[in-house]
């Protein structure tokens, strides 16, 4: 990158990294395209022309995938086990951030360095006691069950991601609202929270996408066909339409819209909450 | 009450978490010392341990978990390049760093469903080898026990590097202008800038980089096998969480099971500690 380098020599190299950056941008595009094109074709044009453009778009895809309601169905399931999960984790993660970033008291590093480490923890360890105690409890096949499952896998991020947020609002602010007699839970509701909303979007914008692309935890305690998540039915989806692809496309690109959606709204907040922890 | 006042803010979360978390771990130890049969149990020590490293299915998974280790250094070599590319500018920057990002924020049954598709017998990738001349190389990737877990591989390393680039380029962006700066001032070339600067701001994201996607190996690939080949064929593709999956949801062997996932655990832990470790020094730093 000499400043005096010659534009002849420097050209090649741009015209390079150019051809890499599209070659890659191919490679991940790709099966995307290949996923929404094929959810617009009839099976015949499918098999006629594989990956092309649709020359006849059609929506009986959509139609089919929406007949007998069951893809409804599992989309709702989705959405409940999302909203409520995010909803449960953020507030319990928000009280505990609080304390963490802004209480003094005993053992408190070390007790948020040691929940931290959790979020590495692969789910499949735990779901043989969580089984048993969901069986225990007569909650199998409930969507609490696994509504709280999800908001305590999602937890340790959470708090992490907020407390390291809180910690960075001054500490004029705090005392001056406690100097007018502002009460800890006022100040996280009027104060602390309404300061944090790039992190609050964050939070939500990363545990909704986990919660809704997570397939363990959905497999095994959702058994009951009318409590399936998306992601389940999706995979049932395929063996039953296995010979018809295009109708698969179509629901796998439904199950996929809805993320994508948040991804470009939300891009920013994304890539901030995913690489947190790795660069300061 | 104002020294119990942060324990009760803390509370609900540690509620939560001592259920979902610490019970679990307890538990699937305890039970992992245990024989269990219908509702009655009796210790046996290391006997689950003892059959678990004598059962061939087991020791195939260990084997495969440790061959997708070679996906990491691949992961590493694409998001490097990648990131350090998009980093030193040219057109598209944002074009590129959002669809590079693309493949992570799609979910893996939708991601192997898809692909299921594209290396079917008669799929994407086997007509244009076809086309090209290169009908010879067409297999059924995902269908023979030769080159299913390879195409696991493949999809793993598809869906992950855009993080690694994410990150590398987030790291590149915070370094002290000044750096390249003087660097510039010196004369430096491109190379020397790369192996002196670059790569040497960067070394700590490296590092936390490979360390989780090498967990990211070894403990959670269950969903691709799920999805794509249900450990087949034969057990070509079984990996660790799968069988433990297996044991304990199909055979209903929770014994074995409980000592797979201690065995799982323990990988993870050791690997998390020495990322602790990493942390610490970035914080130093």
């Amino acid at each position: 990158m000499r400043s005096s380098g010659a534009l002849g020599r420097r050209l090649p190299s741009a015209i390079a990294k150019q051809l890499v950056l599209a070659l890659f941008a191919v490679i991940c595009l790709f099966p995307v395209y290949y996923l929404f094109v094929t959810a617009f074709k009839s099976q015949g044009e499918y098999l006629r022309n594989l990956f092309g453009l649709p020359l006849n778009p059609v929506l009986e895809n959509f139609a089919t995938v929406f007949r007998g309601r069951r893809f409804l169905r599992w989309f709702a399931n989705s959405v409940i086990l999302m909203s409520g999960s995010v909803l449960a984790s953020l507030m319990i993660a928000i009280l505990a951030a609080y304390a963490f970033a802004r209480m003094r008291f005993r053992g408190r590093d070390g007790l948020l360095g040691f929940i931290l480490v959790l979020m590495i923890v692969p789910p499949v360890v735990m779901v043989i006691p969580l089984f048993k105690i969901m069986v225990a409890l007569r909650i199998l096949n409930t969507y609490p069950s696994v509504i709280v499952i999800y908001a305590g896998l999602t937890l340790p991020f959470s708090i992490y991601m907020l407390s390291s947020f809180f910690r960075t609002i001054p500490e004029a602010i705090i005392d001056s609202a406690r100097i007018d007699g502002c009460r800890d839970l006022r100040l996280i509701r009027s104060i602390a929270v309404p300061l944090s909303a790039p992190a609050l979007i964050t939070v939500v914008l990363v545990n909704a996408l986990w919660v809704w692309n997570e397939l363990l935890i959905a497999v095994i305690f959702l058994q009951r066909d009318e409590l399936k998540t998306l992601m389940v039915g999706l995979t049932i989806f395929k063996s039953r339409y296995n010979l018809d692809i295009p109708v698969t496309m179509a629901g796998l690109a439904l199950a996929t819209v809805p993320m994508l959606a948040l991804y470009f709204a939300g891009q920013k907040h994304f890539i901030r909450g995913l690489v947190a922890g790795a660069v300061k | 009450m104002s020294r119990l006042k942060p324990y009760l803010f803390i509370a609900p979360a540690l509620l939560v978490i001592a259920l979902i978390f610490f019970y679990p771990v307890a538990e699937v130890f305890r039970t992992s010392l245990l024989r269990v049969s219908g509702r009655t149990s009796s210790f046996v020590g290391l006997g689950n341990y003892r059959s678990l490293f004598a059962d061939q299915v087991f020791l195939a998974a260990i084997r495969h978990n440790a061959r997708l280790l070679l996906a990491v250094p691949a992961l590493l070599a694409v998001s490097l390049v990648l990131g350090i590319l998009l980093f030193e500018g040219g057109a598209g920057f944002r074009f590129y760093r959002t669809v590079v990002f693309l493949p992570y924020i799609i979910s893996i049954p939708v991601v192997g469903i898809v692909f299921g598709y594209i290396f079917q017998l008669n799929g994407i990738l086997n007509q244009l080898l076809r086309a090209a001349g290169l009908g010879a190389l067409a297999a059924d990737w995902l269908g023979s026990s030769r080159f299913a877990l390879w195409t696991i591989m493949g999809v793993v390393i598809w869906k992950e590097f855009g993080f690694g680039v994410v990150l590398f380029l987030a790291r590149l962006m915070s370094v002290d202008e000044e750096l390249y700066e003087a660097a510039r001032i010196e004369g430096a070339g491109w190379l020397q800038v790369l192996v002196r600067i670059t790569i040497p701001q960067l070394a700590t994201v490296i590092e936390f980089f490979v360390v989780i996607m090498i967990i990211t190996m070894l403990s959670w690939v269950f969903n691709y096998v799920y999805v794509m080949t249900s450990g087949g064929p034969g057990t070509s593709t079984m990996v660790t969480e799968y069988y433990i999956y297996l044991m304990a949801f199909r055979y209903n062997l929770q014994g074995p099971a409980a000592a797979a996932s201690i065995v799982l655990l323990a990988v993870t832990v050791i690997l998390i500690l020495f990322r602790a470790n990493i942390s610490r020094r970035i914080e130093l730093e």
